[in-house]
């Protein structure tokens, strides 16, 4: 009875601090709606006009519908010519331009042996008929754009001669279920969530108890009846508010300027963000017990950020990290929050059905509690 | 019962290499004001935090309001208040909110946390300053806060670290009234300071040095019960005189005070004034005055030792 009234002492001191904080009251509305707007318009998986050049040695009509052809896909935009192969690299490596299109002398002669164009398809060894009609020069260190100049090399040449397209049949048919149109928006902005809150959230926790120590505050409270457990709840329970608006602020934003579909249930949502924002402010508290400044709690911070952002999904898919990689991030609770948002957002699901990744997050707050409140001595030893 | 508020035997605390406090003996008795008198880095703030249970001793035993410490140190804090050197409430609440916050940590609530805050605000004089920042207040309103939270939930024993080092002389003689108040309505009091006209008005004191304490008692038995002869010369060249003193192995030391030189002689030297006759930069029209040693000279005969070494230097 007592514990609970020196918690809710704490805690209605910590918000009237925080009142009083413009700036960080700010940022706690800011740095999601800022975030939101500038991530959910900027990244996008799906790369389109990359700046290309041409060198076209040919100089016929049918180059220059090759080359309107290409331009209509939109995957690059055509926007210097070069005389030879040497130039359009030295532009390739000032980067002007992230590739070259090569157009051969005897691109007709090519495209009228070429397979696709209606001779039938001849036997694959006579190189006279099998060879491709002008080649890609690309910047291959960047591995998506590299990828998106691949994706043109089985572009169907039919449309070039005026011919109707062949219907083709594909090997796979492909069924594209929760973002059929494909936008990045979908899967970006739930998984923004998880990212602004890590980063909030330990930040804010992180800063709350090295500051007390700053300011010499802790050498007073520590002369209180207060409990170590009880400074802890009373610090973390501010920030849990905190972060349901932050996550309203996303999601609501999500829905009305990325058209982002919200499938699940809200309680579901509720119950996972709760989980992951408690994960959160403790580790927060558990870094503010090790960091002796501010800096040191800052610094701290980014060390998890980093990783959170990077292996936990929100913008590289887990599946293609090595498995030492996939362990790691499954230490961190943003990982598994990225899998629990994606999964209540985008597919419905029910939390119970994750039990565990739920029951990770609730381990790693039970552990850190434990550990924050061991390490944080109500003595100055 | 026993009429101790602290008890103290051998009490030690090392940082690293470091001898914070060396073999502290100490005895408070109950209601009185205790005084810990010592140079910056004597340990004062050690000691405190080793009788507050905030340090644990490297070795010695420590009683407080009858509780072991380390041991019962989460007992004790009920009983005891603690104005830290440094303030450490909050710069960004008010008055009232930092009262308030105090008083829920100690369980008071409702009316009764009103009327506690409402008697400590007129008892310390913060009627004009309630809603004020407690950042945005002078030293002395700032250190008046401290002492009413630090005395909210009315404990038995006050441990008060330096509390006047930031305030001028008048809010310190007004604190030092409240303090009497305090020790008359009961409590017992422990305050550190490096100024001698705060120790002389404590009960009893302790002189620290470099965690060593080199005597206690009470100002008045101290000064009595000091050890040397204090001579006042006035003469025309002081400095070179001090400089000529200083080198007799039977000075203590010696001060300028204005026009007047304050020599301590130990008290193997029978006749002081006859003694100071003798030396030779002592010119005949020279006046010499025997007078009552100060606390200040109390301090600086207990701490002579390693001042001489430095003398030697």
């Amino acid at each position: 009875m007592k514990g609970l009234s020196r918690i809710q002492a704490i805690f209605s001191k910590e918000l009237t601090q925080l009142k009083r904080d413009k700036m960080t009251f700010g940022m706690v509305i800011m740095i999601p709606l800022i975030q939101l707007m500038l991530f959910g318009f900027a990244i996008n998986t799906n790369v389109r006009h990359i700046p290309a050049g041409i060198v076209d040695y040919s100089q016929t009509g049918l180059s220059r519908i090759l080359i309107q052809t290409i331009g209509a896909t939109q995957v690059v935009k055509f926007s210097q010519q070069y005389m030879n192969v040497d130039q359009a690299e030295a532009a390739i490596a000032r980067a002007e331009i992230r590739a070259v299109l090569v157009i051969p002398k005897d691109v007709s002669q090519r495209l009228a042996r070429h397979p696709t164009v209606g001779l039938g398809s001849p036997p694959s060894s006579d190189e006279e008929t099998s060879r491709a009609i002008a080649q890609w020069v690309v910047d291959g260190s960047d591995t998506m754009i590299a990828a998106a100049i691949k994706s043109l090399r089985y572009m169907p040449l039919a449309e070039l001669l005026n011919k109707p397209v062949n219907r083709s049949t594909p090997t796979f048919e492909v069924t594209l279920l929760y973002n059929p149109e494909q936008r990045t928006a979908v899967n970006i902005v739930p998984g923004l969530v998880g990212i602004i809150l890590t980063m909030t959230m330990i930040m804010f926790t992180s800063a709350a108890i090295v500051r007390e120590r700053e300011r010499g505050n802790l050498e007073m409270l520590i002369t209180t009846p207060v409990r170590p457990i009880e400074l802890m709840l009373g610090k973390i329970i501010p920030y849990m508010f905190i972060g349901a608006l932050q996550v309203a602020i996303i999601l609501g934003l999500g829905y009305v300027v990325f058209n982002v579909p919200f499938n699940g249930g809200l309680w579901q949502l509720a119950g996972a963000t709760l989980m992951f924002i408690a994960a959160s402010l403790v580790l927060g508290l558990v870094i503010s017990t090790l960091a002796k400044n501010q800096l040191q709690a800052t610094q701290m911070t980014i060390f998890v950020l980093l990783p959170s952002i990077l292996l936990s999904g929100f913008v590289f898919p887990y599946e293609g990290m090595p498995e030492l990689a996939q362990r790691i991030a499954e230490i961190l609770p943003a990982t598994h929050f990225m899998r629990l948002v994606r999964g209540v957002i985008l597919r419905d699901v029910e939390i119970i059905d994750m039990r565990y990744d739920m029951i990770w997050l609730a381990l790693f707050t039970a552990i850190g509690l434990a550990i924050a409140s061991f390490r944080f001595k109500k003595n100055l030893d | 019962m026993n009429d101790y508020v602290i008890k103290a035997s051998n009490l030690s605390r090392n940082f690293g290499d470091i001898k914070a406090i060396q073999g502290l003996d100490l005895n408070v008795e109950k209601g009185r004001i205790y005084g810990f008198l010592g140079p910056n880095g004597c340990g004062k703030t050690t000691a405190i935090r080793l009788l507050t249970g905030l340090l644990k001793p490297s070795a010695g035993e420590i009683q407080v309001l009858g509780f072991t410490l380390p041991r019962d140190a989460q007992k004790l804090r009920l009983h005891i208040g603690y104005m830290t050197q440094k303030f450490s409430l909050y710069d960004d609440l008010t008055v009232q909110e930092n009262l308030g916050f105090i008083a829920k940590i100690y369980g008071l609530s409702g009316r009764a946390k009103r009327q506690r805050i409402d008697e400590l605000i007129s008892t310390y004089g913060l009627e004009q300053t309630t809603q004020q920042l407690a950042g945005t207040m002078s030293g002395g309103q700032r250190q008046r806060l401290a002492l009413a939270a630090a005395t909210l939930h009315k404990p038995e024993l006050l441990f008060l670290d330096e509390p006047t080092s930031a305030v001028d002389p008048e809010n310190r003689r007004d604190f030092w009234e409240k303090l009497f108040d305090l020790s008359d309505q009961g409590a017992s009091i422990l305050v550190s300071t490096h100024y001698m006209d705060e120790a002389e008005r404590c009960h009893k004191l302790a002189i620290l040095e470099t965690g060593i304490k080199r005597a206690d008692g009470s100002p008045e038995t101290l000064m009595e019960e000091m050890g040397a002869h204090v001579v006042e010369v006035a003469s025309s060249d002081l400095r070179q005189l001090k400089q000529s003193l200083l080198v007799i192995p039977e000075v203590i030391t010696a001060a300028q005070l204005g026009a007047r030189l304050r020599v301590l002689l130990k008290n193997t030297v029978a006749d002081p004034l006859a003694f100071l006759r003798q030396q030779k930069n002592i010119a005949p029209e020279d006046t010499l005055s025997l007078v009552r040693p100060s606390l200040e000279d109390v301090f600086v005969t207990c701490t002579g030792k390693s001042r001489q070494l430095s003398k030697a230097s």
